[in-house]
């Protein structure tokens, strides 16, 4: 199998860990082997946050190189940018949950924030696949993972994984109020 | 839900995805470690969230987090005297802090046997430098085991254990941050719990243990006679592992991740050089790198950070008078940064072009993304210490940083923090820039994880030496940065409820006069704190104290009749001066294109401590979502 690279940017704080573990766990149970990696430390403070994730045979260290990603997920759309500029490689994907996170150099207005139009035209000149996820009404915003992730099933946008990968994957992590409100919802999405 | 306190101790051989940090917890059970010690610091504190996973009746071994590396290695130290398997875990400059009791390790008979597992940094990715902790293991005569993964990691711990054991010797399993954190399906052994002798086994005719003057000679002499015993067991292919693709011209000696960075490069390019990916990097083997060496036309030493294999390889080449040509390091580029494959691929290029592979494109067009640095949380009491602080001090003012969340103060808009070097320091700088002025004063910061670990006798010598100096204590009642440890102040340790020891009752004891104590969220109360404790002829100090917010609303959310809440904007009263963004600076503030402003509810915790920050009062209270 070819290797499918995966890498996954956010800011601190949004739950990108869970996200990118369910994703690696869905991998497994698809059979296939998967390596992953993500960024712990001082950046989970409000900063930028990455996870990567390696799929595939000849694979060895967890961490993708740039320009080498077939998916790029990102959590926020500052992120999903720098992201897909940095890590996607040719033909690939860029699905991003479509919330703003002010950088701090925009709030001070020492720097443009970027628009839903500026993503659009970057996919479009790298010819990348776009996809714009978007939920209204989440109960709580700590759920855009999840509405992301359901985006990522139900466009199949990681190759081998099914609905019920996805599914175990969370039955491994979660369990309670959050397992039946993540679950319930996912299932929903997709 | 999978339990992974249930894995970790099960019986049965089984297979799981983990990280790194969680493996090496799986090693301890199995080699019967008895005694567990640590301070936090990135890389390593997953490990003890790994064991907190664990009941403390069901944990196979005793676990503290200590106020300092140098009070864990001595913890662990005791342990092993007495007979226990012992491990000390830390960050990479965790180990400056051990030093003095680390380096004293070796000579000493290790009876249980002792691993010390210290999480290096390359990438600097949560630390001040990024010092290569294998010269501190030269310097102090411990070996050293590097795995590449977590199956490694799982691996080699159990092989240190042994080693240590067996010789009683200090053995070093060093990680690096990503071997740390990186995650991969690991095969683990079955457990068999075993009775432990409780006794205490310590006894004076196993040492000596009192390196005195002429006594440590035959203490040293012990050390550097098990080094060459364990240099002889370093030839143990076993540990070691040959890549061999019959290639008569190239050879490659690397170790830990830099070796999977390498097989990353050739899967790519195809390149076949011979690779001898070392495990244990300290002692050497040298009769298996002599051997490597002589059956290569030219070998390629890949070592990240600095060249201490290629010094020792290229010596052996000399010695032995081997023809080969030694690649090494190149220019100061090679020094610096983790060894990734994008790094790899570039120090291949430079020497074998051929086996290098091809950098991807990168787009040929580019969006100005603005940077995204880490900043303090919605309502961080220590951000509404800094405003308050700012407000107090002039421009000319010298504010010394120390570590922590509050280090993040430095930044814009609040320019809290000027230097900063590394745990604790910041009282003894603010002293040494005190003198011969009498124009600037000198205020620093501390946190109280910090107060504990490093920072009271910076604050014992500014009273003994009568220094002029106001030192602001950031009290937020945990150890922040590192992921909420407890520390002396909390109330908890890691396995039960403590007496707290009071900042304020150390300092108080210690006899400090002048101390100023607010909650963060008065803030004038704090501005006006600062101005008195600043004008004292004297040291003086301000206990600036809010619970952090992150670890309560965690707490908070997970109450039953948790109720959200969230401040918004009046848009009549708003009269856009911008103090919410440009002073306050709280990240849930929006700015938008028009210069209205509104609030992130995807941020926003309804604190509502920015409502006295806003000189319009258009911040309405914080109300139910
Ligand atoms: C010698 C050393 N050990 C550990 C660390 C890791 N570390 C960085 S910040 C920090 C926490 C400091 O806690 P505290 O002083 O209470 O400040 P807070 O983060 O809570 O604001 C630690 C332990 C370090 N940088 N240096």
């Amino acid at each position: 199998m070819k290797i499918f690279n995966i890498y996954l940017s956010g800011v601190g704080g949004q739950g990108i860990g869970l996200i990118s573990e369910i994703i690696l766990r869905a991998a497994d149970h698809a059979g296939l082997n998967a390596l992953g990696v993500d960024t712990h430390g001082l950046a989970q403070r409000g900063g930028m946050v990455s996870s990567h994730i390696r799929i595939g045979e000849n694979i060895h260290s967890p961490l993708v190189s740039k320009h080498k990603a077939e998916l790029v997920i990102s959590l926020e759309r500052h992120e999903a940018v720098r992201a897909a500029a940095d890590y996607l490689a040719e033909n690939g994907t860029l699905v991003y949950y479509n919330t703003s996170w002010q950088p701090l150099p925009v709030r001070l207005k020492k720097a443009q924030g970027i628009s839903e139009q500026q993503v659009e035209d970057f996919c479009q000149k790298g010819a990348f696949r776009l996809f714009k996820v978007y939920q209204n009404d989440l109960p709580d915003p700590r759920m855009q993972n999840i509405a992301l992730l359901a985006a990522i099933c139900k466009n199949k946008l990681v190759a081998g994984l099914a609905v019920e990968h996805y599914q175990k994957a969370m039955n491994d992590l979660m369990a309670g109020r959050m397992l039946e409100t993540n679950l319930g919802m996912f299932k929903s999405l997709i | 839900m999978k339990s992974f306190a249930d894995m970790l101790l099960s019986r049965e051989a089984f297979s799981e995805i983990v990280m790194g940090n969680t493996a090496v917890v799986r090693a301890m059970i199995e080699a019967g470690a008895r005694v567990v010690t640590s301070y936090p610091g990135s890389p390593t504190p997953e490990i003890a969230s790994a064991i907190a996973g664990i009941k403390a009746e069901d944990r196979p071994f005793y676990f503290e987090f200590s106020t300092n590396e140098k009070v864990a290695t001595e913890v662990a130290y005791g342990a092993s005297v007495n007979g226990h398997l012992s491990t000390v875990f830390f960050k990479s400059v965790g180990l400056n802090v051990a030093a003095d009791t680390f380096v004293q390790l070796s000579l000493m008979n290790l009876i249980g046997g002792m691993v010390v597992i210290l999480g290096d940094d390359p990438g600097a990715n949560s630390s001040q430098n990024e010092q290569d902790n294998r010269h501190l293991a030269r310097l102090s005569y411990t070996p050293i085991f590097e795995p590449a993964n977590p199956q490694e990691v799982y691996q080699y711990y159990k092989a240190a254990a042994i080693l240590s054991r067996q010789l009683h010797i200090p053995v070093i399993l060093r990680l690096t941050t990503h071997v740390c954190h990186a995650k991969q399906k690991v095969n683990f052994a079955a457990w068999q719990p075993a009775d432990f002798d409780k006794t205490p086994a310590f006894d004076v005719k196993n040492g000596p243990y009192m390196p005195l003057t002429s006594l440590v000679f035959p203490m040293k002499r012990r050390a550097l006679g098990n080094l060459q015993q364990v240099a002889e067991m370093s030839e143990n292919k076993g540990l070691h592992q040959l890549v061999g693709n019959e290639n008569p011209r190239q050879g490659i000696v690397t170790f830990g991740m830099p070796f999977l960075s390498l097989l990353d490069c050739l899967a790519e390019s195809g390149g076949k050089p011979d690779i001898l990916k070392l495990g244990m990097i300290y002692p050497l083997p040298q009769k298996l790198i002599a051997e490597f060496l002589r059956n290569h036309e030219e070998v390629f030493v890949l070592e990240e950070l600095d060249d201490i294999i290629e010094g020792e390889i290229k010596r052996l080449a000399f010695e032995q008078q081997i023809k080969v040509k030694i690649h090494g390091k190149t220019d100061i580029e090679s020094w610096i940064g983790e060894y990734t494959a994008d790094k790899v691929a570039v120090l291949l290029a430079a020497i074998w072009p051929e086996i290098a592979p091809k950098p991807a494109a990168a787009p040929d067009f580019s969006v100005a993304v603005p940077p995204r640095p880490a900043q303090m949380c919605p309502g961080c009491g220590h951000r509404s210490a800094f405003h308050a602080v700012k407000q107090a001090l002039g421009d000319d003012d010298i504010k010394v940083a120390d570590i922590g969340c509050h280090t993040l103060g430095f930044m814009p808009p609040y320019n809290m923090g000027q230097l900063l070097m590394c745990m604790g320091a910041s009282t003894g700088i603010a002293a040494g820039m005190s003198l011969f002025n009498a124009s600037r004063s000198v205020v620093c910061f501390l946190g109280d994880s910090t107060f504990f670990h490093a920072g009271i006798p910076g604050i014992v010598n500014a009273l003994f030496n009568k220094h002029n100096i106001t030192l602001i204590i950031m009290e937020n009642g945990t150890t922040a940065m590192t992921g909420h440890q407890d520390h002396a102040a909390s109330g908890r340790n890691f396995n039960q409820a403590t007496d707290k020891i009071p900042v304020r009752g150390v300092l108080e004891g210690l006899g400090v006069k002048h101390i100023y104590e607010v909650d963060t969220y008065q803030q004038e109360k704090l501005t006006e704190m600062v101005k008195e404790a600043v004008a004292v002829e004297g040291f003086a100090v301000v206990i600036a104290r809010h619970p952090c917010m992150l670890k309560l609303m965690r707490e908070q959310r997970r109450k039953e009749n948790f109720q959200a809440k969230m401040v918004s904007i009046d848009k009549q009263a708003c009269n856009q001066t911008h103090a919410c963004v440009s002073d306050f600076a709280c990240p849930t503030f929006i700015m938008h294109e028009d210069g209205s402003i509104d609030v992130n509810p995807d941020l926003c915790i309804g604190d509502g401590s920015c409502l006295q920050t806003c000189p319009a009062k258009a911040i309405n209270r914080p109300e139910n979502r």
